[in-house]
């Protein structure tokens, strides 16, 4: 339609249109955060907390791992300083998404403080590599609630239903692990460059040496290095040919 | 049992990092967007990002309930080949946990 000069406009989506993209959108990513979010809930009552404790950090935190983090640290009493400590460590990866995150589609204050507050490893895997860039800011901004929405539900189910479990459930923090597994899969699908897998999977061998604290942001500084270093080694190559 | 006080506060600590960790950058990075490093970064990093994550997650495993290396291997082996079988994520993560459950209750 857009080929015709002269021909009719495309149409505006309407709100409708849009909770249907943001909804296909999240499914891959955000079904994944339901089972997620009640392994979380299950995860905060079995440590101790009472149930209402797993809506107000996944709607609160957002942040999935962190969000187990916090719950291991609190039942330890660890002290606010080291809490904020790992927030800073196991969230440090968000400060590269602003790279790809299409957040000059979402205009207005109360909408970009939303997006920003919301802009989870699920929201960026969705939106990374320029796919997002002409979406409608209404499509983002439902993607990014219908995220919030499965993950905080997720943790009220997993909550209330670690009463009706005769004990712990062990190995339901795979949840987590298997769905980093498939974002990296299905990243991998996208551009078919080995390299940057690999690199990472080196980088978390090594920093898995580490104490577990510093497992991640070694792995991360490691990785960007790595990649700095290919980015400009592959330039002067170019510049020499 | 952590105390309400307390959990409350490191709710609120939690949140203003991350939040800040994740808008502050947009303030500095925006201007970045056109550079052909940015552009790189942004292909190259996801796929590197997420395997990082998924190491990550697997570390964690070891300071929550043990499950062994086995039953998560294992699992993880589910996760992939089924993941490259059906191209949906529901599914592979389902039958990953499902197996990591299931191995972690048989194994010894």
């Amino acid at each position: 339609m857009d080929a015709i000069p002269g021909g009719p406009r495309r149409p505006v989506p309407g709100f409708a249109a849009d909770l249907r993209s943001a909804a296909a959108d999240s499914a891959a990513v955000g079904l994944g955060a339901l089972p997620m979010g009640a392994a979380l809930g299950l995860f905060a009552v079995q440590s101790g907390l009472q149930w209402w404790w797993a809506p107000v950090l996944s709607a609160a935190v957002f942040a999935g791992s962190l969000e187990f983090l916090l719950v291991a640290m609190a039942t330890a009493a660890a002290p606010l300083g080291q809490v904020a400590l790992a927030a800073l460590l196991v969230n440090v990866r968000h400060v590269f998404y602003a790279l790809s995150f299409p957040l000059h589609r979402v205009h207005g204050p109360w909408a970009k403080a939303y997006s920003t507050f919301a802009l989870t490893d699920e929201a960026y895997a969705v939106t990374a590599g320029g796919r997002a860039r002409r979406w409608p800011r209404r499509r983002i901004l439902l993607l990014q609630g219908l995220v919030h929405l499965y993950w905080a539900g997720g943790s009220v189910l997993g909550a209330l239903s670690a009463g009706l479990l005769p004990g712990p459930v062990e190995g339901l923090e795979f949840a987590v692990t298997a769905l980093f597994a498939v974002l990296a899969l299905d990243a991998f699908a996208r551009h078919r460059d080995a390299f940057s897998p690999l690199a990472a999977l080196g980088c978390s061998a090594a920093a898995l040496l580490l104490p577990p604290e510093r497992m991640l942001p070694a792995a991360f500084t490691a990785f960007t290095a790595v990649l700095l270093v290919r980015h400009a080694l592959t330039r002067r190559r170019r510049a020499h040919a | 049992m952590p105390e309400t006080g307390y959990m409350a506060a490191a709710v609120a600590v939690c949140t203003a990092i991350t939040w800040a960790l994740r808008a502050l950058p947009f303030a500095v990075l925006s201007r970045l967007r056109q550079s052909p490093l940015a552009a790189y970064l942004d292909t190259a990093m996801p796929a590197g990002i997420m395997v990082i994550l998924a190491a990550y997650t697997l570390r964690g495993a070891d300071w929550g309930a043990a499950s062994s290396a086995g039953p998560t291997a294992l699992a993880l082996a589910v996760t992939v080949g089924v993941h490259l079988w059906l191209r949906n994520a529901v599914v592979s993560i389902l039958a990953g946990t499902a197996a990591c459950i299931a191995l972690t209750a048989l194994a010894p």
